[in-house]
């Protein structure tokens, strides 16, 4: 006979089969939509990604030659929106982790990064381009451009890191100072080592932002075609040229050409430098 | 410095906080120069409190306060002149659980070094000496650049010893070193403990009171943030004054 304490056990073990069909579901559904929408890109793109797509500059609005003054234009600005962001991120993170106990200064930064991470990139486009373009006069230029971005990802990176700082165990710093070490010396030789990974999953992701931004660097950048020749030339990104012609119906067969170059090139920036940070802590785990 | 009979540690009338709660009443004790002293007692007696106050590692907690002297060498360690980091190149730890950082094995044992500059050469002399102290370089030697995480437990607890001995400290100070590890492990580190008293001066809490039994010279019975008792490990052991330590030997209660 069945008890009901039985009778309970079947059902739970029964609704654990069909929880365990949902997330498998779940999972499959997911993985089959990004893997459609990766091949979708690739089988239009790749074609049209040969020597002369990656090295000429384009001709005729986008319509003929390449994208190598666009794929420069990316490595720029996204160089000098890192080159900015991340030293403040990381020296962000590392006063609101080690340095202070929640204080209104704290709780002023952190409220907001949080709206500022919020808030949709054409406005960061819109204040870059008063601000930077407009009233420091850098006008439209890899500089304008590259600094909007920076004050983009500031948020992302100031919180990935923080998470990654909080998240090295307590026992690392108290081995630290019991060995003698000033607190500088801990953060800088037993914490940061041990945020590696962290820090840099967050400035991954920022990259990624970055090289796939348009409304913010469209606004600031410009869309000149020209190879640029300083940070303060004027240049288009590759989601920038890819956004018009696409949009302007000036070549579906470029912009999925460009699409998928930008789609490689971040699946290229994420393994080398998932393999720079293995390599560094392979030395130690 | 070089008097015999100065005893190394002289802690008077300590107190300690969490917060607003006293969790040690007021503890006299001295601790000699190249003994073993091994702190006993059940859980919660503040023996753990006590280690981290001799090398002032309870500063890292905010909500922890002491009251009183603890005088090394003739110096209080609460004066104002103190330099808390030299204090804790001086009298080193060994925490309960292993914890190597993540580091080669070799940039453990040298991280104390080089945070005190020294020459790459002296640094790699001191490091072996180091590891040969703690019975561990034999295993190692060939395999120095290898992460100190891919040890046993055993191994990690022995780096993290040799970590403190190549500081050359005065004192160690070890808080239940040898929890979770074998019993081939453990001997390892009792055997290295004895020889290097020579050198140093150890305060060990014990994990049980059969290892106090082996290592110690002298042991403190500590209860509920008070030092029972102190004497040489025979008298603990066989002829305690006070009624509750023999209770506690006898493991009557723990
Ligand atoms: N960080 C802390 N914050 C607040 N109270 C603490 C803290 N650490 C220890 N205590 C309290 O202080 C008292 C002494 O604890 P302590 O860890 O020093 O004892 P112990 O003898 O090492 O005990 P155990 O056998 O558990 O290791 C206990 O009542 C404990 O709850
Ligand atoms: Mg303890």
């Amino acid at each position: 006979m069945e008890t009901p304490i039985k009778k309970m056990n079947t059902t739970s073990k029964a609704n654990e089969r069909i929880a365990i069909a949902v997330i498998w579901a779940a999972a499959i559904f997911v993985l089959a939509l990004l893997v459609s929408i990766i091949v979708h890109i690739l089988f239009n793109g790749l074609p049209y990604i040969t020597w002369e797509f990656l090295t000429q500059i384009p001709r005729n609005m986008g319509r003929d030659g390449g994208v190598s003054s666009t794929i420069v234009g990316t490595f720029l600005i996204t160089i000098v929106a890192i080159a900015i962001a991340l030293p403040m991120g990381i020296g962000t993170a590392f006063y609101l982790a080690e340095y202070t106990r929640e204080n209104i200064v704290t709780k002023i930064i952190r409220f907001s990064a949080e709206s500022l991470a919020g808030i949709p990139s054409i406005v960061y486009g819109l204040f870059g381009f008063i601000f930077f373009v407009i009233s420091l006069d850098l006008g439209w230029s890899i500089l304008s451009g590259g600094l909007t971005l920076a004050l983009m990802i500031l948020p992302t990176i100031i919180r990935t890191s923080e998470e990654a700082i909080r998240a090295v165990p307590v026992v690392f710093r108290e081995v630290s100072y019991s060995l003698g070490a000033t607190k500088f010396q801990t953060i800088f030789k037993a914490v940061f080592p041990s945020a590696m990974r962290g820090i840099v999953n967050g400035t991954i992701l920022s990259i990624g932002r970055c090289v796939a931004e348009t409304a913010a660097v469209i606004l600031t950048a410009g869309s000149a075609l020209r190879m640029p020749s300083s940070l303060s030339s004027p240049t288009r990104t590759m989601a920038v040229h890819f956004y018009i012609l696409a949009r302007e119906g000036i070549s579906m067969e470029n912009a999925y050409g460009t699409a998928a170059l930008i789609m490689i090139i971040i699946f290229l920036i994420n393994i080398v430098a998932n393999t720079i940070v293995n390599r560094f802590i392979a030395k130690s785990r | 410095m070089g008097d015999i009979s100065q005893p190394k540690f002289e802690i008077r009338d300590l107190k300690a906080y969490y917060s607003d709660r006293e969790v040690i009443h007021g503890i006299n004790l001295e601790i000699n120069k190249n003994e073993i002293l091994s702190l006993i007692g059940p859980a919660n007696s503040g023996i753990t409190t006590l280690l981290r106050t001799l090398n002032r590692l309870c500063d890292l907690n905010p909500e922890s306060r002491q009251e009183g002297e603890v005088v090394l060498d003739g110096k209080n360690i609460f004066d104002h002149d103190i330099v808390v980091t030299q204090l804790r190149r001086r009298v080193g730890m060994v925490f309960d659980v292993p914890t190597p950082l993540p580091l080669s094995i070799f940039d453990n044992v040298a991280y104390g070094l080089k945070i005190i500059k020294m020459s790459k050469a002296d640094t790699a002399n001191q490091v072996e000496q180091a590891l040969r102290m703690s019975a561990l370089w034999e295993e190692v030697k060939d395999r120095l650049s290898t992460p100190g995480m891919s040890l046993s437990g055993g191994q990690q607890q022995r780096l993290c010893m040799a970590r403190v001995l190549a500081l050359e400290p005065e004192v160690v100070l070890l808080d239940r070193p040898c929890s979770g590890l074998d019993p081939i492990s453990t001997a390892r580190i009792e055997e290295s403990l004895m020889e290097i008293k020579e050198k140093y001066t150890i305060v060990i809490a014990p994990h049980n009171v059969q290892q106090a039994a082996r290592i110690s010279d002298r042991v403190g019975f500590m209860l509920l943030g008070d030092l029972i008792e102190v004497d040489t490990k025979e008298l603990i052991f066989s002829d305690p004054r006070d009624q509750r330590t023999s209770d506690y030997v006898t493991g009557r209660f723990g």
